[in-house]
């Protein structure tokens, strides 16, 4: 059984359908890639599976158990974080604030508790601290953790953003274009880390990327998809010669694709 | 940024809201100064006069009350017009149990707060499906609403008569002084603005952070939008009525007209001047919004003793000047006064070899 199934989703925005029955199973344990043109409904999958968007149709499974139609806040607690194409941090928030709002979850002192902040409060943010500054020791951003992060590069945003995410200490990692608009050694280190945590702490992740370099050297699956519709699976290989990609990519006339964009 | 040589080796250590013994041993020494300043006396004389004594009880107060908006409005992001009626509401209820229930103070301080508490959070339901502007326009409905409700239900308010409520006591001895009443309020002051700084540097804080900055990715991060942006206007509306209730008993009367839009909006400025999203922010907003008032009045009195001709032009000039020190004041430090607090603090760290 696979960690997540995304099973025949539908989602259409008044006219627009922007998911047109797509099904993607991810297994445990796999760096599963989700590539496409612009506007392939990458994004809103996403959306989907941290129930942000409600599919009209078809259901998203996690660990077994259907999670369409749950509230967002709920999906944390299942184990799926996620990041954002446009970097979704909380910017006058300092970047380990940013982190250890990641262990809200794993907190259980309330306001009144927090308030007095003495004892038990106090314990609980240390003991989470620490966690949390074993994640800035992985991603190497020490130097910048007391920084709010407004003030960041673009290179450390995307870092600090994985790093919240981290924090959640997550089964599955939904990575929305790590790599958007990093130069060749932010993109490097980037990988790093996601081959780092898919390995070393069995994290399953499911990342859209556009720098097939990446996706092809990194995952172990890849789905390609346009239009809102899944039009090849496999691994990287296989995926990087099938025909539909290539024309689906380089734009050549295609049969089957001028179907899909006609439906 | 540290001092050099300020190393710190323990997270706990890293946690303290006053960091070096430097500013610990200032702390203390604030401290004591504001416990001593009412009864030190020069030739027989309070050094501290009453009318100073009053403004100083009326800053303590305004703090309060400030640190109660800045949760609203600088932590959560939700913008809030209604902090006057709020007020109003503690003050009402705590002069209802004490005057017309003969109840002690000290059930009607803590009542007064819940009672807000409960008030905000019934008129901050409109926040989860508005926000910004939209907000604020429906927290001005509620400042409508509770002072249309503080005229009207004379029974227990009094109406436009309003009620005249006692100072507090213990076991036989009244605070009827100001100066004595000053001690009680510094010490909730104190208890309370403590309590919202810990509150705010652990999860309940920083959750209310997230919901400011970006709500989507904070829900997507598991937090309850529903439960953070009620919780923020109870708790925002506690500190608002323990502020009001304080400061009708210091007025020893309550009526509508202490509560209207303007005390709001006021309120809103002590924040935005002093620092959204800091406490020690609220603290200088409300210092600088109840001084400056005065502090100009002083002067256009001198004015008008001098210089009798423009006497009338010089008081009338008053508010004008108010308004523009403010808005100068929002066009060269707009990030408030903490911000401008925390420059000089980074200045003298690295004096005198700044890079």
């Amino acid at each position: 059984m696979p960690l997540l199934r995304i099973d025949d989703i539908h989602l259409a925005f008044g006219g627009v359908k922007a998911i047109n029955g797509v099904s993607i199973d991810v297994g445990r344990g796999r760096i599963h890639a989700i590539i496409g043109p612009n506007g392939a409904g990458k994004t809103s999958i996403f959306n989907c599976i941290s129930c942000v968007y409600r599919p009209q149709q078809g259901t998203v499974t996690f660990q077994d158990r259907k999670i369409t139609g749950m509230i967002p806040h709920r999906i944390a607690r299942l184990g799926i974080a996620r990041t954002f194409q446009n970097i979704a941090l909380f910017h006058h928030m300092t970047v380990l604030d940013n982190l250890m709002l990641g262990r809200h979850l794993f907190l259980k002192r309330g306001f009144l508790s927090g308030g007095i902040f003495l004892g038990p409060a106090r314990k609980e943010e240390i003991e989470n601290r620490k966690i949390v500054e074993d994640i800035i020791d992985f991603l190497e951003i020490e130097k910048i953790r007391k920084k709010p992060v407004g003030t960041l590069p673009y290179g450390l945003r995307k870092r600090v953003e994985l790093g919240r995410a981290l924090s959640l200490r997550p089964r599955l990692l939904l990575l929305d274009e790590p790599m958007a608009g990093m130069n060749l050694e932010e993109k490097e280190d980037m990988a790093r880390f996601i081959l780092d945590i898919n390995e070393e702490w069995g994290v399953t992740i499911l990342l859209i990327e556009h720098d097939l370099g990446v996706v092809m050297d990194i995952s172990h699956r890849v789905s390609v998809l346009d239009f809102g519709v899944k039009i090849s699976e496999g691994e990287p290989g296989e995926v990087a010669s099938d025909p539909h990609v290539i024309r689906a990519y380089i734009g050549e006339d295609d049969d089957f694709l001028r179907k899909l964009e006609a439906r | 940024m540290h001092y050099c040589g300020d190393f710190r080796t323990t997270y706990r250590k890293d946690m303290e809201i006053f960091q070096t013994p430097f500013i610990k041993v200032c702390m203390a020494v604030f401290l004591v100064f504001l416990l001593v300043l009412p009864v030190l006396k020069l030739k027989g004389e309070y050094l501290l006069k009453g009318a100073y004594l009053w403004i100083l009880l009326q800053i303590l107060i305004a703090s309060i009350g400030a640190v109660g908006i800045n949760i609203l409005t600088g932590y959560t992001g939700q913008i809030s017009l209604g902090q006057g009626a709020f007020l109003g509401v503690g003050a009402y209820t705590s002069a209802y149990i004490t005057a017309k229930l003969g109840l002690s103070f000290w059930v009607g301080i803590p009542a007064a707060g819940l009672v807000t508490a409960m008030a905000g959070m019934v008129f901050g339901i409109p926040s989860l499906r508005l926000k910004g502007l939209y907000l604020a326009i429906a927290t001005l409905a509620s400042q409508f609403i509770l002072e249309w409700i503080f005229l009207r239900w004379e029974s227990v308010t009094g109406g436009s008569y309003g009620i005249t409520i006692p100072r507090p006591s213990i076991a036989g001895y009244t605070f009827s002084t100001d100066r004595s009443y000053y001690y009680i309020v510094l010490a909730v002051a104190i208890v309370m603005i403590l309590f919202a700084a810990n509150l705010m540097r652990t999860r309940t804080g920083r959750a209310f952070m997230a919901v400011r900055d970006h709500y989507i990715s904070a829900e997507i991060m598991g937090i309850n939008l529903f439960k953070y942006r009620l919780l923020s206007f109870g708790i925002s509306s506690f500190y608002a009525g323990v502020a009001g209730a304080l400061f009708g008993h210091s007025l020893k009367y309550v009526s509508s007209e202490q509560f209207n839009i303007g005390v709001s909006i006021v309120y809103l400025a002590m924040i935005i001047i002093g620092g959204l999203g800091s406490i020690i922010g609220s603290i200088f907003g409300a210092v600088f919004m109840i001084l400056l008032p005065k502090l100009l009045s002083v002067v256009t009195e001198a004015v008008a003793a001098d210089y009798a001709n423009i006497a009338k032009l010089a008081i009338s000039f008053e508010h004008g000047i108010f308004g523009l020190i403010i808005i100068l004041f929002l066009i060269f430090e707009p990030d408030g006064l903490a911000h401008r607090w925390k420059m000089v603090k980074a200045y003298w760290k690295l004096y005198p070899f700044s890079y």
